[in-house]
């Protein structure tokens, strides 16, 4: 990672206005989102939309087609441009023909994408972005920070300075004052503008007609009042049918601004009369810019889904504290990330795509149904094979597919740290590996693997068995963890095995882009966890078992080793995570919980991979409830930690703050007990809060249930 | 004058969304009703003939000949040959609107004459007036009526304008009307 993008993120982070705002908004967009939502299937409308995006997207050229036989029977011009200079050439020569001197220009992404502004600018021609939010990044020269709110960065004190320095001296920051201001200004502007120049939202193809959104009322002004409108419309806007804008309207504003509809929006399928009795001259301008190409590639043609809501952006972990000033483009956020790289080149989002912590949040709320963070990681996987994997983490994979290696250098490691380590933390590491010991403490290697472990433990013979898979962090640093599984499911009349052969699960290769390691971690596993014949395969980390069940299979599909496919998919079959296995147990009584037990209150932590992939998320809550405890709610018990596997290592700075947050709403909840189905987690939050010298109690659901289970 | 009115879920539902967005809502009970109400409320707001205090009434089927000749002589300063200079110097738009959705409070405007864009966009209050009878259920039921072939411009108003581009805080009145107040006309007859 080069030093000028870890410095954009450090000087984000200290930017106090920036995670303010954003801050602040992320919290009130969950609940207000919700809330818009209220009473709509959102299941439904967004296979809908993702159903209409992906149609029309496999139909580009003939929609594109149809578009322009319907627009120009009433009477638009229409214009289909491969590039962004043909399409900043095209506006250029219609502005010169018509002895253009002034534009106004509702908020257009694809202008943005294309640098339009600064082309026309360039040949003497005036162009007013509208938008506040627009308009106050232009005076100030800046980049929008975000796809739907472009200067949330900035505060009231900011834009009155701006207003100060750029359009009139004595400015005030009161917000009111300041909004009265900007209509006083632009009211001239819009009046004696020649060209009106806007985006569009959505295009339909079968009536020629252009969605446009807006709440403040500058899209209507762009499109009413000039003489000439050139509404610039990336391919992926277009839909086939009329009945398709209902979905995507229902959609768009609830997932965006929480709103159940803008203030405004215009359906214009023509021209329609100018103030003078004329036709409007109207233009649009059908971009491509790669989205052909984009829908020609079977991973990434869903992410012309996209309806550019932005909630991707708003229920990050991470844009709520860096913004968007740090992807360094047009757009931004996870799909920005996506854009970028296509719109741009892969190679551009070589730094970005590493923010993604891939904690699945933006994946729930997408109303394109586009698997994000699964796009990131397919940019990361190209990103490897085009540049290759740097020689350090090559180093890294090779010891950690060693296990014996790898837990012998842990061990090493930790007892050459010795004088750092005690109750079973290590709190402070020398030089340059103390940032990782600066906001929480790390668990001591364990002197016995669990794979050592598990063999003095005494089992009974059982008809029924599990196999085991530990997983680095139950092997090497919580044996515990994998003892209570196994005292819990002898409980039940099952045994536990331990396929000596299991080896990493893959995930940190898989999460860096590194396929073919992680493709080979799986069929060594596959093997190993066959090769016994079980019941059931078992573990007791999400991130390890939604590998088993789902990544195997992905990455072993990825580098096309398709003929170890069945055995891969035997497998999934037969693995279950710790939590759901109880429950089932539970329920065919063959475990029952100790009578009388008051466990007192406990909070519950939702792991990334746990909730959101597994969906395993009530099964703790309802056990641990009927064990005898009380569950007390955190707020955002979904949000991310901040371990993300080597994310932590790669970008404390940023797992940090997020880890921070997660504190304070654990310790807000006021329960003296955590609990997490993640042996991560626990390390990041057990760590975070040995930190903070907290008493409160951070454990596996599995160490508790052992306790709670006659 | 509202309670003699009969209620319904659907009038419910769209007066409790509109006003959610901070529209203000009416009733009245006739097309005779629903003019002098406009007549007071221009009143109220002190247009008068001069720039920047004009009221301007884009052409709708509500105001025939008559009823334009005795508006024009109640209040003087409303004009309705409506230009892009006198909108622009008018404290208020007037128009009627072809329909209303009751689940978002929007209301809905084939509106391809600039008239009826410009009363809308430019002054600072809106007066929008709505058959009773014309609210629909949700966008649904509005997108299968209108028809695209025939209007160019399609206009739907959801509240007065908005923004909170500035620290995320809301703020009415930006480029377009600051206020909207809405006039439910009962016994009028509903656009086609």
């Amino acid at each position: 990672m080069k030093q000028e993008f870890k410095q954009s993120i450090l000087d984000a982070l200290a930017n106090p206005n920036l995670a303010g705002a954003l801050g602040r908004f992320s919290v009130a967009y969950r609940v207000s989102r919700a809330k818009a939502y209220e009473g709509i299937d959102f299941e439904a409308v967004r296979t809908q939309i993702a159903d209409i995006k992906s149609s029309a997207a496999t139909h580009f050229d003939e929609l594109a087609e149809t578009f322009t036989r319907a627009a120009e029977a009433r009477g638009a011009k229409v214009f289909r441009a491969n590039s962004p200079q043909a399409v900043k050439d095209y506006i250029l020569k219609l502005a010169q023909e018509r002895g253009v001197k002034s534009i106004v220009k509702s908020k257009s992404m694809a202008s943005e994408e294309i640098h339009l502004n600064q082309h026309l600018e360039k040949a003497g021609i005036a162009v007013r972005e509208t938008d506040l939010g627009e308009w106050i990044i232009q005076l100030a020269h800046q980049r929008p920070s975000h796809m739907v709110m472009p200067a949330i960065h900035m505060t009231k004190e900011e834009v009155a300075e701006v207003f100060s320095e750029t359009v009139e001296p004595g400015q005030m920051p009161d917000i009111p004052k300041l909004v009265k201001f900007a209509r006083g200004k632009l009211r001239p502007i819009f009046l004696g503008a020649d060209m009106g120049i806007s985006g569009a939202n959505i295009a339909v193809a079968e009536t020629g007609s252009l969605v446009i959104i807006t709440n403040e009322g500058n899209g209507r002004m762009v499109t009413t009042l000039p003489r000439i409108h050139v509404a610039i419309v990336g391919l992926e806007k277009l839909i086939e049918n009329f009945a398709g804008i209902e979905p995507i309207l229902t959609a768009l504003p609830r997932s965006a601004t929480a709103q159940l509809l803008t203030s405004y929006v215009s359906i214009i399928s023509g021209p329609a009369p100018n103030t003078d009795g004329t036709p409007k001259d109207l233009h649009i301008i059908l971009m491509d810019n790669r989205r052909n190409e984009m829908a020609h590639d079977p991973r990434f043609k869903p992410a012309l889904q996209c309806i550019r809501c932005a909630s991707c952006l708003n229920v990050c972990p991470v844009f709520r504290l860096v913004g968007g000033h740090v992807f360094g483009k047009v757009y931004t956020g996870g799909i920005g990330t996506i854009l970028t790289a296509w719109f741009g080149a892969l190679k551009e989002s070589d730094e970005i795509q590493s923010l993604c912590i891939q904690c699945g949040n933006c994946k729930e709320v997408c109303p394109g149904k586009i698997d994000i963070p699964d796009l990131i990681l397919e940019l990361r996987r190209r990103l490897a094979v085009e540049q290759g994997q740097p020689m350090v983490q090559k180093a890294i994979f090779s010891v950690v597919n060693n296990r014996r290696m790898f837990h012998a250098m842990l061990r090493a490691a930790s007892l050459g740290q010795k004088p750092f380590a005690s109750q079973g933390f290590i709190r402070h590491l020398p030089l340059f590996l103390s940032s990782m010991t600066d906001f929480r403490s790390l668990p001591a290697i364990a002197e016995e693997p669990f794979r050592d472990r598990i063999k003095k433990i005494k089992q009974p013979k059982c008809a029924e068995k599990a196999a085991f898979f530990g997983g680095c962090l139950v092997d090497f640093a919580y044996p515990e963890m994998g003892e209570a599984v196994v005292r819990v499911l002898n409980k039940a009349g099952i045994e536990v095995t331990f396929p000596e052969a299991q080896t990493c699960c893959g995930a940190p290769a898989r999460y860096s882009g590194a396929y073919e390691v992680a493709a080979q971690n799986g069929a060594d596993n596959i093997h190993a966890l066959l090769s016994e014949d079980v019941n059931y395969v078992v573990s007791a980390c999400p991130t390890c078992t939604v590998a088993l069940k789902q990544d195997f299979i992905a990455n072993l599909e990825a580098v096309g080793r398709s003929d170890e496919l069945p055995a891969a998919r035997r497998l999934a079959e037969k693995v279950v995570d710790f939590s759901t296995l109880v429950s089932q147990l539970l329920e065919q009584g063959r475990l029952k919980f100790k009578e009388g037990i008051d466990g007192g209150k406990f909070t519950y932590h939702d792991s990334c991979h746990f909730k959101r992939t597994l969906h395993a998320d009530q099964a703790p809550r309802k056990l641990m409830k009927q064990a005898g405890y009380e569950l007390v709610e955190m707020q955002e018990s979904d949000m991310c930690c901040g371990m993300g596997g080597s994310y932590t290592l790669k970008l404390p700075e940023l797992s940090a703050p997020i880890l921070e947050r997660k504190l304070v709403n654990i310790e807000q909840a006021g329960a003296p007990l955590v609990l997490i189905d993640c042996p991560g987690c626990v390390m990041q939050i057990r760590g975070g809060l040995d930190k903070r010298g907290s008493n409160i109690k951070v454990e596996h659901t599995a160490q508790r249930l052992a306790e709670s289970l006659q | 004058m509202n309670a003699i009115l009969e209620s319904s879920p659907i009038i419910g539902s769209f007066q409790t969304h509109a006003e959610a967005v901070s529209a203000q809502v009416l009733r009245v009970a006739s097309r005779e009703l629903a003019l002098q109400s406009v007549v007071q409320l221009l009143q109220q707001e002190g247009v008068e003939d001069k720039p920047d205090f004009y009221a301007v009434w884009a052409r709708c089927p509500m105001v025939g000949p008559d009823e334009r000749k005795m508006l024009e002589a109640a209040i003087p300063g409303l004009k309705f040959d409506v230009t892009r200079e006198l909108a622009a110097a008018a404290k208020v738009g007037i128009s009627q609107m072809d329909w209303a959705l009751a689940n978002t409070g929007t209301l809905v405007q084939s509106a391809d004459e600039v008239d009826k864009r410009l009363v809308s966009t430019l002054p600072l209050l809106h007066i929008a007036l709505v058959s009773t009878a014309a609210i629909l259920p949700d966008l649904a039921a509005v997108l299968t009526r209108v028809d695209p072939r025939k209007s160019a411009y399609l206009s739907f108003i959801t509240g007065p304008s908005r923004t909170a581009d500035i620290e995320r805080v809301l703020t009415i009145g930006v480029h377009g009307p600051g206020r909207l107040i809405i006039v439910l006309v009962d016994n009028l007859e509903v656009a086609a």
